[in-house]
């Protein structure tokens, strides 16, 4: 293992409820869910000494440590790229720790993406230039009614259809097996409510032909916090779950959630780079992963990234996907709480969530033999192991 | 809540307008489609940028473009939805004959008639602001 591998680890892990409506504010929801990470990891918040969370995270560093009474900071960074960015507060998080700049990190999201600011809404009267959130879509896509994320990556999604023979159908299989274990998670969003493929291709177009209502995850209100600090420290915590491996790969053109400047847009290639980084750098193979936990903001990136990282060939994924492979008997159990599609849309935090619980063995949905999980949100990701 | 009244059409958003994109959206408005050209490999670039991605040189040239090109990706967008257009929206990917992409719109055809490599041509439609945007038609396969 080269580079960070092995050098960090998530000692605690916390959460808030997942709602449609919080009803506080997101820094009270980010308090709640450190907390419970400290709780979590057995360490106190004095031990803190390192934050980071994502640019467009509307949390104030200096409120968030007020509240919780964080003595001293010494180190703090925020990841861009939106939830494509979201598994690089981790290698941000390990790298700070390996550095020597922090001892113990906590990196944390905190979002009302229901009930505040919707991610979803045509805000066509709002055309930035960027704030932050690494996207051009005011200047480029905004003038053309292309005004949400599922708008932008949609065009992307149908030429990875056309490329490839790929129907909606094809990603409607996903999307049933996705629900199915959301149905099983009493954290999850559907709880109680699996669907069939003739419910998925029943629900209303979005973006024809590649976006259905549900090939959407769920905007959703809710935090997730995790404790990072040194492997060596780790060992002395309840439950230490080690980053194996932690890689950043946002190429030259790629946005949040778009990418339509690219030669050849029915190939993610932030997602082979990233294997690259996750796999050829270190010693652990494709092979090794017992679950995939992948950014499934929409269905077709589900696909486009198991293409791109290597678990199935380019225009593959429907056919891994139809033979059961995400399943819990498959050959890559994926996304077991029911991805953001299913349990909800802390804006990707949630997947590492899981992750974490499946290594410790205490997951809704437990698979057995979980000893190296990876978890990818397209340009960032990570590898954990225990 | 704001109310809409409905007997004013509403026109699209207008762009947000920057330092580097100006150029862009000042050619749009007088009916030309541009881009970038670097003055020193000569390569087209779009969306506009402040350096040459190829060779990094600073100085670049307004190219006009001829306007033709074909469908490489599209999508109806059915919600939700924004009392600026009317839905579906037709978003398309333009390539252009020049060989660089942009981001637009498909008028004057139905939505089912939209498909991948459909040749089109540009054409502008007024946006907020005194702006234009170009859009772009269908044209003969012949023409």
């Amino acid at each position: 293992v080269t580079g960070l591998g092995g050098k960090a680890a998530i000692v605690g892990a916390g959460q808030t409820e997942f709602s449609k409506e919080a009803g506080r504010s997101e820094t009270r929801l980010a308090n709640e869910a450190i907390l419970a990470a400290l709780a979590d990891a057995g360490l106190a918040v004095a031990d803190v000494d390192g934050l980071v969370s994502y640019t467009i995270d509307p949390v104030e560093e200096t409120e968030l440590a007020r509240g919780l009474g964080i003595p001293e900071i010494r180190w703090s960074s925020r990841v861009p790229y939106g939830g494509g960015g979201s598994q690089g507060v981790l290698l941000h998080a390990a790298a700070a720790v390996a550095a020597g700049a922090a001892d113990t990190v906590v990196a944390y999201r905190a979002v009302k993406a229901r009930s505040g600011n919707r991610f979803g809404a045509a805000r066509s009267g709002v055309a930035s230039s960027s704030s932050h959130s690494g996207t051009t879509a005011g200047q480029w896509a905004a003038p053309y009614g292309v005004l949400t994320p599922a708008s932008w990556m949609s065009l992307n999604a149908t030429r990875y259809m056309h490329q490839f023979g790929v129907t909606n159908e094809d990603f409607g299989r996903a999307v049933v097996q996705l629900r199915g274990y959301a149905a099983t998670n009493p954290n999850a969003r559907f709880f109680g409510r699996p669907i069939t493929l003739d419910d998925h291709q029943a629900s209303r177009w979005i973006a024809e032909p590649a976006i259905r209502l549900f090939d959407c995850c769920q905007e959703t209100d809710g935090a997730v916090a995790f404790i990072i600090t040194s492997s060596e420290r780790g060992a002395a915590t309840r439950a230490p779950v080690t980053i194996a491996a932690a890689g950043g790969a946002a190429l030259l053109e790629q946005e949040i959630a778009t990418d339509h400047y690219s030669a050849d847009l029915s190939l993610m290639d932030s997602s082979a780079a990233l294997a690259r980084q996750l796999f050829d750098r270190g010693d652990i193979k494709r092979s090794d992963i017992d679950l995939a936990m992948i950014y499934d903001a929409f269905s077709p990136i589900l696909f486009m990234q198991l293409e791109g990282l290597g678990f199935c060939g380019y225009g593959e994924a429907k056919d891994f996907i139809a033979d059961g492979a995400l399943g819990p008997d498959g050959a890559l159990p994926c996304n077991t709480n029911g991805g953001l599609i299913g349990e909800g849309y802390i804006h990707g935090l949630n997947l590492t969530l899981e992750a974490v619980r499946q290594l410790r063995g205490d997951a809704a949905n437990q698979l057995s033999q979980v000893r190296t999980a990876l978890v990818s949100a397209s340009r960032t990701g990570v590898i954990l192991s225990r | 809540v704001t109310a809409i009244d409905e007997r004013v059409p509403l026109l699209r958003p207008a762009p947000a307008v920057t330092e580097d994109n100006l150029f862009y959206w000042e050619a749009a408005r007088d009916g030309r489609l541009v881009a970038q050209r670097c003055a020193s490999c000569g390569k087209l670039r779009h969306p506009p940028r402040t350096g040459c991605p190829y060779c990094q040189s600073l100085d670049f040239e307004i190219a006009e473009l001829s306007g033709d090109g074909e469908i490489y990706s599209y999508s109806l967008l059915w919600h939700p939805r924004s009392p600026r257009f009317s839905y579906p929206v037709i978003a398309i990917l333009v390539d252009l004959a020049e060989g660089v992409r942009v981001v637009s719109n498909l008028v004057g055809s139905e939505p089912a008639d939209v498909r991948i490599g459909l040749p089109v041509r540009v054409e502008f439609d007024p946006c907020d602001g005194g702006l234009a945007v170009p859009v772009f038609r269908a044209r003969a396969a012949t023409a």
